[in-house]
């Protein structure tokens, strides 16, 4: 084994890592102004896949052309869903928030299955096909522009939490609702803001997925469990926490599967996951 | 410019203050005073609207109030400096005061405030970029009633300014309270520290376990054998 391959493992690693990130940011976004788990988080982002993928099949249309739209749309979804449905239970106890989102989940699965079949599709001739090559590495072209489009949104929402007035307020409202509210700050609207990005965040990355990974019902599944991972490990609401542990996560799975066996990566970014969480319960950038 | 009629507030079962009334007339400055746990802050709390008041009224230059939530009663001019501060600590100072701007939209104004709540409290020019939750307590207050200037109230709601802060800084803030008074700002004030809020108080209410026992002007109450004996040790 050369170093080149291992550094070619090491890049691939932070490529998916970035992917992962943002779909983690999401969801701490969530979680960190309002304390809710949103277990349909996975689904935002198929949600986002079949978008991307539609807009190809009958329009023609690139994944990256619709991006904006795509984003859009999740933030629409995020934002009517907090409105319709999770607004209803902000004060109800933790199972019945765990059972709606949760419920969130296999609704959406399911009418994905009944609206376009579970087969697996993919997006053809998307324009970022083929390869990049340098200095003796090589990379798929739709995994460095996906893992770019990532980092270049969690940039985005980094600035809107710190340089803007609404994202002061977010930041606030995450803080003491109350201090917030006595702001003139309207937690309700900050709420629906919040499951906004987030859906926005996890509808962003499965359209930057939908150039190379497979699209299907279930795909929310493989993602869940990592952004999970990410949130816990970087720290509970920390999106900083939630970058970087994405990484982090991203280089063990692929350089750990590399090393050993694509079929144990898991096992090593849970078995990461347990470590940070035993020496450092808070995460990696949370609040102690 | 602030009516209470009769409001009652419970916490779940447990009721925390009966049918108190209090009247506030512009530019005044009134004290709210009694023990620990009388029912002050819970009726500050109702009139900024983080309680909510199961009978009574408040209303604020003769409209009702009692029906808005909490964040649609600043753009009123009313703005609450709660107990214990509640300053966001992970954001520094300037970006507290900006957050007591949030429902300003001109830029200019706003920078015009905040150079007016500098010159009251001066020592948050140096604090400017310094994280809020790394002040001491007196600094902490000192934001803490800056925010709550920054809305521009014409009410301002002060739940224990005296609360956890060194003794030699009270007569401080107290100064600067009335400072803010002589720029026509009107001030509710809650305080255990009966006879500092009565010495800078035009009129007051003394509550006791939830219903109002005395009410008059601050010399009056001061005089009253009920104050001295129960508050000032005398």
């Amino acid at each position: 084994m050369t170093a080149q391959l291992l550094l070619q493992t090491l890049l691939s690693g932070i490529l998916i890592g970035l992917v992962y990130a943002l779909v983690a940011v999401g969801l701490t976004l969530i979680f960190g102004v309002m304390d809710i788990v949103n277990f349909a988080h996975g689904e935002f982002l198929m949600l986002g896949m079949y978008a991307a993928f539609w807009g190809f099949a009958l329009w023609k249309l690139d994944p990256l052309f619709t991006l904006p739209l795509t984003a859009l749309l999740l933030f629409a979804l995020g934002a009517a869903l907090y409105r319709l449905i999770i607004r209803r239970i902000t004060d109800a106890p933790m199972l019945s928030q765990i059972f709606a989102t949760f419920g969130l989940m296999i609704l959406f699965r399911g009418l994905a299955q009944y609206l376009w079949k579970p087969d697996f599709r993919s997006v053809g001739e998307s324009v970022v096909a083929g390869k990049v090559a340098f200095a003796g590495l090589q990379f798929g072209l739709p995994q460095v522009v996906a893992a770019l489009g990532a980092v270049l949104t969690t940039a985005a929402v980094w600035w809107f939490l710190r340089s803007t007035r609404l994202g002061a307020a977010l930041e606030a409202t995450a803080a003491d609702k109350e201090a917030a509210a006595l702001m003139g700050i309207d937690a309700q609207k900050m709420f629906a803001l919040a499951w906004g990005l987030g859906a926005a965040c996890a509808g962003v990355a499965g359209a930057l997925l939908s150039t190379y990974y497979p699209i299907f019902p279930e795909v929310g599944s493989t993602f869940i469990l990592v952004a999970f991972v990410l949130v816990a490990l970087g720290g509970f609401g920390s999106v900083a926490g939630a970058f970087w542990a994405g990484i982090l996560v991203g280089v063990v799975e692929v350089v750990g599967g590399f090393l050993w066996d694509p079929a144990y990566k898991m096992v090593l970014v849970l078995s990461l996951y347990l470590l940070v969480v035993w020496l450092r319960p808070q995460g990696l950038l949370g609040k102690a | 410019m602030l009516r209470v009629r009769e409001i009652a507030v419970s916490y779940g079962r447990v009721p925390a203050v009966h049918d108190v009334g209090l009247t506030l007339e512009s530019g005044a400055i009134h004290a709210v005073v009694g023990a620990n746990g009388a029912g002050k802050s819970t009726l500050l709390r109702a009139v900024a609207g983080l309680n909510r008041i199961a009978r009574g009224a408040i209303e604020l230059d003769g409209r009702p109030i009692h029906g808005l939530p909490a964040h649609a009663r600043v753009p009123l001019g009313l703005s609450l400096v709660p107990e214990g501060r509640h300053l966001f600590p992970r954001l520094t100072v300037e970006r507290n005061l900006q957050l007591g701007a949030f429902t300003r939209r001109d830029a200019a104004e706003v920078a015009e405030t905040m150079a007016q709540v500098v010159e009251i409290f001066p020592i948050l020019e140096q604090r400017r970029t310094q994280l809020a939750g790394t002040l001491s307590g007196g600094e902490q207050q000192m934001v803490a009633i800056a925010r709550g200037l920054m809305s521009r109230p014409r009410l301002l709601l002060l739940d224990e300014p005296s609360w956890g802060i060194a003794p030699m800084l009270v007569a401080k803030i107290f100064e600067t309270i009335q400072q803010i008074n002589a720029r026509g700002v009107s001030i509710l004030l809650v305080e255990q520290n009966v006879k500092r809020a009565l010495s800078i108080a035009h009129r007051a209410t003394v509550i006791q376990t939830g219903r109002v026992v005395a009410e008059g002007t601050a010399a009056e109450l001061l005089q009253s054998d009920l104050v001295r004996q129960a508050y000032l040790g005398m």
